[in-house]
């Protein structure tokens, strides 16, 4: 079966800038990847209960207590640029 | 002219007041000082991965149930991915196939019309941190140089509620907002506070000819903080559509920004292409097990809804207004409940406190426990004017006294001279006395003109210095003007 992918759009959504040569490369990467995906599909599975995790356990909850937080400082002073005690990012729009 | 209908659905987020994040045990409770409530779980520094908030499950359980919703036994979060650096994963953790909670319903009432809206799901999320952006704008996000973030508020639960586009009207939205927030109050898992934006709203609104069965393209309108606004906002965004579509335009589907100063809204950007979150479940957490015996657990908890406290209110015969302010309130609720019982007229009762008394505690401003007003007062000075010892007027003078903290209710009206008579002895004695003093009026009485009846009523009470019961004096009149010995 055929599988289309549309890598430029795809790179775009993600905002990774690719030049025409890794276009190509990803996307023949990619193609294969989704053609294993569609061999898995085509295998009959009537009968198997459907799975949307590989391991046998629910929730893994924690109570509702607070914990100890990170010193500001020992984070704000690994970004690229801070002002305030805040990180400073450039304009958004 | 085409007649137009309105289409509105609410989306309405809701923090959760646990008392640490969703995924990570940082405080939900933080300060002024930024990024202090921040670990490597909120801050994605790699390898870390969220851990679920039991709490948090449970409360949106609660509103699920709360809503009338199914609620989902299984159900998986997702990951939402989006680039904007209020969330430092370049993800947020939510919902998509299988909420917690689906297929819900919430009653409206606009001026005792009722109206059923439906709640398509309430899903889980969490909420993003605070951008502040800087420039000349004045923290207008177009003007900005550029943006500080702080990291806090990134991880409180967030719980999203979708309603159906079932709305028709402005003023429904309004009610419909006002009950999910009583609601989400009296069931303790939020503070609501749509002032510190606890609880938010965004409005997709469109409209179409009346009779089209077809939804019209719509907008989204955001940066809702008030019931107020929330109702000035889809109505200015209804006209807005109206005058569009009439002048032969057509309306662009985007998102718009409410300005609270303007009174109007405003585009914030037209959204060039449908919008892919590209939504995946996220293999850093487990499915999600609500089951029906948990349900049950937290069923349990839920005690009796706004809704359900207005119908038992009314049912004593209170108005539907008046029912409403004292549901609203705990307090006023608390005192009405209390005070009610044998001889106590709880309508009489609700409006004082719906009345005079939320009018008193305005022009003192003061706290209702400051001022000592007890159930028992309430109680005591109820029973006085169902039994008649004081006139409604008194009692509302009386009521203020306590309110001022002169005593009890017996203690005032007796101190103040204000209890009624209604020893018939006395009120006969002054009914013959009348009589005798207006032979003509009581000859009109007996020969069937009714009319003078009121003026002898007036002259009785006159002799009594006002402290006599009227209905008292009414009957004792009857009875002497009808007989004819």
């Amino acid at each position: 079966m055929p599988v289309e992918i549309d890598i430029a759009r795809v790179a775009h959504l993600a905002r990774i800038a690719l030049t025409p040569e890794e276009l190509e490369t990803y996307s023949a990467q990619l193609l294969d990847i989704l053609e294993h995906a569609e061999r898995v599909q085509a295998l009959p599975t009537e009968g198997v209960e459907p799975t949307s995790h590989p391991l046998a356990m629910v929730n893994g909850f924690r109570p509702d207590e607070i914990g100890p937080c990170l010193d500001p400082e020992s984070f704000l002073s690994q970004a690229p640029d801070t002002e305030d005690s805040r990180f400073r990012v450039p304009r958004i729009l | 002219m085409t007649a137009w209908e309105a289409v509105i659905g609410l989306e309405t987020h809701v923090e959760l007041s646990t008392k640490s994040k969703m995924f990570c045990s940082c405080p939900t409770d933080f300060g002024d000082e930024p990024n202090t409530a921040c670990c490597p779980v909120c801050l994605a520094l790699p390898g870390a991965l969220p851990v679920p908030n039991e709490e948090a499950i449970a409360g949106i359980v609660k509103i699920g149930l709360a809503l009338e919703c199914d609620i989902n036994e299984s159900s998986l979060f997702y990951r939402k991915n989006y680039f904007y650096p209020d969330l430092p994963k370049n993800y947020q953790i939510s919902q998509y196939t299988f909420p917690v909670c689906e297929h819900g319903t919430l009653d409206v009432d606009v001026n005792g019309e009722p109206t059923v809206v439906g709640i398509t799901r309430v899903h889980m999320e969490e909420d993003t941190g605070k951008s502040s952006h800087i420039g000349d704008g004045g923290g207008r996000i177009h003007d900005a140089r550029h943006t500080l973030l702080d990291f806090n508020r990134a991880g409180v639960p967030l719980v999203e509620v979708v309603t159906e586009p079932d709305i028709r009207s402005a003023e429904q939205a309004r009610a419909y907002a006002a009950e999910l927030q009583r609601i989400v109050l009296s069931l303790g898992v939020s503070d609501a506070r749509l002032e510190a934006g606890s609880m938010r709203f965004d409005a997709n609104v469109s409209v179409r000819p009346v009779g089209e069965t077809k939804l019209g393209t719509r907008t989204e309108t955001k940066n809702v903080n008030s019931l107020r606004s929330l109702q000035r906002a889809i109505s200015f965004e209804i006209d807005r559509q109206i005058q569009v579509l009439e002048d032969g335009g057509s309306i662009v589907q985007e998102t718009r920004h409410w300005n609270e100063d303007t009174g109007a809204t405003t585009s914030m950007r037209v959204k060039e292409e449908s919008e892919d979150y590209r939504y995946f479940q996220d293999p850093d957490l487990l499915p999600l097990e609500v089951t029906a015996a948990w349900q049950d657990e937290i069923r349990s908890t839920i005690t009796a809804l706004p809704a359900e406290r207005r119908v038992a209110i009314i049912e004593q015969g209170v108005d539907r207004e008046t029912a409403v302010i004292l549901v609203d309130s705990d307090e006023l609720s608390g005192l009405f409940a209390a005070a009610l019982g044998d001889g106590v007229p709880a309508r009489t009762v609700a409006l004082w406190l719906t009345g005079d008394v939320v009018a008193y505690l305005r022009r003192n401003e003061v706290e209702l426990s400051s001022t000592g007003l007890t159930s028992e007062h309430l109680a005591v000075l109820g029973r006085m004017v169902d039994s008649g010892d004081l006139s409604s007027s008194a009692a509302k003078e009386v009521l203020i006294a306590v309110l001022d903290g002169d005593g009890g209710p017996g203690e005032i009206a007796d101190d103040r001279d204000l209890l009624q008579v209604s020893d018939t002895g006395a009120i006969e004695e002054a009914v013959d006395a009348v009589l005798a003093d207006n032979a003509d009026a009581l000859e009109r009485i007996r020969s069937g003109d009714m009319k003078p009846f009121g003026f002898l009523v007036g002259q009785v009470m006159r002799h009594m210095g006002g402290k006599a019961d009227p209905s008292v004096v009414r009957s004792v009149l009857e009875e002497k003007t009808t007989d004819s010995r």
